[in-house]
């Protein structure tokens, strides 16, 4: 690992003060550590803001949940609030990767990185969140623009994501073996006048997938959608999946989320 | 006293490495040590047009560079492969030198070409990204069965092939076959598997300026082999001014038997820079230089009669052996694997020809169970094909080819001294409720499931050993073992073997064996390994050898201080030799009935003398001391054997496999520790359950590694696995004085096919490869939906 100057302000203004073209917040480190380490990323300035206490946090109000973005994924999963108001977003939480992964990783820092097979940008698809930044307030469907990258711009700061409760949603993920990211996550969410169905894993970015969207819009039921035949093209295709064998996972957990609804 | 063979002994290890208290290789320091980073080819094939250092040279904290010009200059040799194989020809292997540095080109990507060694480990990695290499890239040769087709990527080794194995004969298994009902045919890739030990490979390295002496702390096996290897082959220094050390190591399974590039190299160069040296690998470099394992693509036939009596067996394989044949890389697909490949049964005619080939990729050698698992796995999924296209059950054409009368000369080479095939399956039957598996499969097929049982019946040769035989068929060496036992005066006891635990146990087991061979309390015991400078020689752990071959070194330097302690005692008792009895650790004078501990014989050993009286209880043509060694070389391998049933669960929707249950009854002979061979067994039984539905190394068609990371390769984890239901059976081996045969490897043997035969089972006999993934599943299941509604 390169050398660097490492920083632990207590605020965000001197967070944002702090950092530049050449710098990087340091959150859980759960992906910005390792990068460093493999030689694939590498900082002058490292700011860690797990210090700045306004930024962690879970406070649940009569329409959403607001979860500051320092807080992390076993702290999602075990919370209280989170369960009784969005169980299926503590569920996915507690499913992110493994216990040491989940004890560090935070949600700002998921859906900064916006890794194409993360779990949380599905959730904050589905539950139409609204990302708070030091800045300003982004919908999430233009907050996650493309394969790692987002709408933040240098310098600017996640402080936390807010998720309209919905009347009932699910999280159904098909674990990567290896790494236990999702090779497919179907986020199923039924708000008041429409249903959402956001897919993380298939491609290069989470995204809606209209189709289903509209047809459990019409009718929220797994018989709904049975046998509906999801389009492969635009789908990755590595060695753990083929865009074949995902458009098959994408409709499949689509119909297991909508039944453990 | 009871005995302690048998018990379920807690492991005296446990304490240190569950309270983070072992010592590591990576945990040594020495003062003044410089940090090495190899410089390694991006490239699986590359002409290394030239080598810049002088950039490197003056960054910050470089102490010295190094490539394949110095060392070559310095006339250091290379790897070597332990094992020179004949072709059916009649002609030798075709073994390209391996240097430790690349000079003029390098094989596969990972290969080092430098060395940079620094103050600190961040100066030596800025070191090593300056070193600029001049690569005249070259197509990789990647996949096996096309490597005959290909370049030579070594010069001098027509078509990549190493060999053309034969065992066995071509005529008579043309005139079985000639007589058969029916040919029951495989096609088969047993999956390449990285290792994956749970510490990396490290050395540290200590020149001693005065002495002239190198003392080398490394991950291996075998720490004997290595400085004899590195002294004879590396000519690194002589035997005598190098002292190699393997403390605790955490995980080997075959990968840390060689001597590796850089034990190679830095031993070298901690002379030439007159300083200490620290290496220690990423994981990123583990994944990609260790020895691989497996990697075979075979094509196999078993001759049969319409009742499923077994007339012939013959297999094709091509092996791949990576860039370089290393120390047990050419004997792995040949003895190892041809002899066992017959499996459990009596087939009158046979042959194994192996073809191994050279690749651009990491070097393949011995993984847990070399050779054995890709017999087992050939032969099986052959016997549960034919089952199914007779039409016969799967455990009943397995009985009626087993042997019934031992000693068994099997076809090919071995001749099994013990064994109970038939009781081994009876028992896995009763123990898996394998009658009750109709059941079973028509209640998951009520949830959409489906579901698959699977049986493998194995045996194995290990225990590897007499000298005379592996000698004769191409072994570099003779696999004795030796031990040395030193009674001291105050009655502590330290047990030198020259076999090396690294997750065996061995300080309990061995332990158990000789405080019962002494009559002493174990706790009086230590096992002392590892250490050149500690004990006589060694061949160190591999090959399930550590109880059957070094164990009996040690029971029979006990047996010595026993024979000493007698004769001592009837000195000191004033009766004859044979008047005394050897009990419980006193030696009695059966007519009086006085007696001496063993204790107060080793001290009066080390004190012959008494105050105020001329006299001594040592016997005229015996020494002083109370220490005892021996060498122990077995008439023959031992022959483990049983049966595995599993049961698996498929999601035809996902391709998900679920291992439901898995039940395995072996054979090993007596059993020293119940606890610790279930331990050894249950990993075994996981690792073959990784190969068969997890792990899946791959590379790319350029010869890059995609699987070089956790990310990517998957290893099995403890929710991948049901409860392993485990039973065992018991002949005692005639070929050493215990009984005993090896365990180490048996589950990692019979597991494989087990599993897959299961998953077979439940796809209707559809065929997939190794291993199962949920996607190949999904898509077996696919056209089993489609074959299904035709037939409809
Ligand atoms: C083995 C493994 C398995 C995993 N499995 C899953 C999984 O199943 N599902 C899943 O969703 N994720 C998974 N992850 C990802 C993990 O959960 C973390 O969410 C992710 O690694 C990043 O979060 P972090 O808090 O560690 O961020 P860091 O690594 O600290 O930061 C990541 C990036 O985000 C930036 N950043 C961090 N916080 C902020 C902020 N508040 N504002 C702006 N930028 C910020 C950083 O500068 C950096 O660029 C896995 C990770 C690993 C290592």
């Amino acid at each position: 690992m390169k050398s660097f100057n490492y920083h632990a302000p207590k605020d965000v203004k001197d967070a944002s003060k702090l950092a530049s073209s050449n710098s990087a917040f340091l959150a859980g480190g759960m992906t910005t550590i390792p990068s460093m380490k493999l030689g694939l990323a590498s900082y002058k300035d490292v700011i860690d803001i797990k210090n700045i206490k306004k930024l962690s946090g879970i406070k649940v109000s009569g329409k959403t949940v607001t979860i500051g973005a320092t807080t992390k994924h076993v702290e999602v999963a075990t919370s209280k609030d989170v369960k009784k108001a969005i169980p299926a977003l503590a569920k996915l939480a507690g499913n992110i990767g493994d216990a040491q992964v989940r004890n560090r990783g935070t949600i700002g820092g998921s859906i900064s990185n916006n890794d194409p097979s993360a779990c949380y940008p599905s959730a904050c698809m589905a539950l139409n969140a609204v990302i708070h930044t030091n800045k300003r307030k982004i919908d999430a469907e233009k907050f996650f623009t493309g394969m790692f990258e987002t709408a933040l711009k240098s310098g600017e700061l996640v402080e936390a994501v807010e998720f309209q409760i919905p009347e009932k949603a699910d999280y159904q993920k098909h674990p990567n073996p290896a790494s236990r990211y999702a090779i497919i996550g179907v986020f199923v969410a039924k708000h008041k006048k429409d249903v959402n169905v956001a897919v993380t894993g298939a491609k290069s970015c989470v995204y809606i997938d209209k189709d289903l969207s509209k047809k459990l819009s019409s009718s929220f039921s797994a018989s709904a959608i049975e046998g509906m035949n999801v389009k492969s093209s635009g789908m990755n295709s590595d060695m753990h999946a083929s865009a074949e064998y995902r458009a098959n996972l994408v409709s499949l957990y689509a119909k297991k989320a909508v039944e453990a609804c | 006293m009871a005995s302690l063979v048998g018990s379920r002994v807690e492991r005296k290890e446990d304490t240190r490495f569950l309270q983070g208290k072992g010592r590591y290789t990576a945990d040594i320091n020495i003062a003044n040590q410089t940090y090495a980073v190899f410089v390694r080819s991006p490239h699986a094939r590359a002409k290394i047009k030239s080598v810049d250092t002088s950039k490197a040279l003056k960054s910050s904290g470089v102490v010295g560079v190094l490539t394949g010009k110095e060392i070559a200059e310095d006339k250091i040799g290379g790897l070597i492969a332990g094992w020179a194989i004949r072709s059916e020809d009649g002609s030798e292997m075709k073994v390209p030198a391996n240097p430790p540095l690349a000079k003029d080109i390098a094989n596969f990507v990972g290969e080092p070409i430098a060395v940079v060694f620094a103050e600190t480990l961040d100066e030596a990695k800025e070191g090593a990204e300056k070193v600029k290499v001049d690569y005249k890239v070259l197509k990789a040769v990647v996949d096996p069965a096309e490597a005959m087709k290909s370049d030579a990527i070594h010069e001098g080794v027509d078509k990549n092939l190493c060999y053309d194995w034969l065992l066995g004969d071509r005529k008579a298994v043309d005139e079985a076959f000639a007589k058969a009902d029916k040919i029951i045919k495989v096609d088969l890739i047993n999956n390449r598997l990285v290792p994956n030990a749970m510490e990396p490979r490290a050395c540290v390295v200590d020149y001693n300026i005065a002495s002239e002496e190198i003392t080398l702390y490394t991950t291996s096996q075998n720490p004997h082999l290595s400085r004899l290897v590195m002294s004879a082959f590396g000519g690194v220094a002589p035997e005598n001014k190098l002292r190699v050390v393997a403390p605790d190591v955490g995980g080997g399974f075959g990968s840390k038997i060689n001597v590796y590039n850089e034990e190679i190299v830095c031993s070298w160069a901690s002379k030439k820079i007159e300083r200490p040296i620290k290496w220690v690998a990423e994981r990123t470099e583990s994944f990609l230089t260790d020895t691989h394992g497996r990697d075979h693509v075979t094509h196999a036939e078993l001759a049969v009669t319409n009742d499923g009596k077994f007339l012939g067996f013959k297999n094709e394989t091509i092996a791949n052996l990576g860039a370089y044949a290393r120390v047990f890389g050419t004997v792995t697909p040949t003895y190892l694997f041809g002899p066992c490949a017959t499996g459990v049964y009596v087939i009158p005619a046979a042959y194994s020809n192996v073809k191994a080939v050279y690749t651009n990729t990491a070097p393949v050698d011995a993984y847990r169970g070399a050779g054995r698992p890709e017999a087992t796995y050939t032969i099986e999924r052959l016997v549960e094909k034919a089952a199914m296209e007779l039409g016969m059950d799967k455990t009943e054409i397995r009985m009626k080819n087993f042997p019934t009368q031992f000693p068994f000369k099997q076809t090919l080479v071995h001749t099994v001294d013990s064994g109970d095939y038939v009781a081994g399956l009876e028992k896995a039957k009763q123990m898996a409720d394998y009658a009750g598996f109709e059941a079973r499969r028509k209640k998951s097929e009520a949830n959409g499931k489906l579901r698959g049982i699977g049986v493998s019946s194995y045996f194995e040769a290990c225990g590897i050993a007499p000298s005379a035989a592996v000698m004769s068929l191409g072994c570099g060496v003779g696999l004795w073992e030796s031990a040395e036992v030193r009674f001291n005066p105050t009655g502590q006891i330290s047990v030198f073997t020259g076999a090396h635990s690294h997750g065996q146990s061995h300080d309990t087991t061995f332990a158990q064996i000789a405080a019962d061979e002494l009559g002493v309390p174990m706790e009086n015991i230590d096992v002392v390994h590892g250490d050149t400078d500690k004990g006589t020689f060694g061949m160190g752990t591999y090959g399930s050898r550590s109880l059957t071959v070094g164990g009996i070194a040690i029971v029979n330097a006990c047996k010595k201080i026993v024979a000493k302690g007698k004769r001592v005692a009837a000195k000191m008792l004033e009766v004859n030799e044979d008047e005394i009895e050897f009990k419980d650790g006193e030696f009695v004078a059966l007519k009086s009935n006085k007696k001496k501990t063993i204790g107060e014989v080793a001290f009066a050993c080390y004190l012959p003398g008494q105050r105020d009286e001329m006299k001594s209880p040592i016997p005229e043509g015996d020494e002083p001391g109370l220490i005892e060694s021996s060498f122990f070389d077995p008439a023959n391998f031992s022959f483990p054997a049983g049966s595995h049933i599993c049961e698996v669960e498929i999601d035809p929707d996902t391709g998900n496999v679920k291992v439901e249950k898995y039940t395995a009854v072996d054979d090993f002979g007596r059993i020293v520790n119940p606890m610790i061979v279930e331990g050894q067994v249950h990993g075994g039984i996981a690792q073959g359950i990784g190969q068969a539905l997890h792990e899946n190394t791959q590379y790319d068609e350029t010869g890059q590694l995609m699987t070089a990371s956790y990310m990517d390769y998957t290893m099995p984890r403890a929710d991948n696995f049901p409860e392993f239901n485990l039973g065992f059976t018991c002949t005692h081996a005639t070929s050493n004085p215990l009984g005993v045969k090896g365990c180490g490897e048996a589950g990692a043997i019979a597991s494989p096919p087990t599993v897959m035969n299961a998953v077979i089972d439940a796809l209707g006999g559809q065929e997939i490869s190794m291993p199962a993934t949920a996607e190949k599943v999904w898509k077996a299941c696919k056209s089993m939906k489609k074959s299904n509604a035709k037939a409809a």
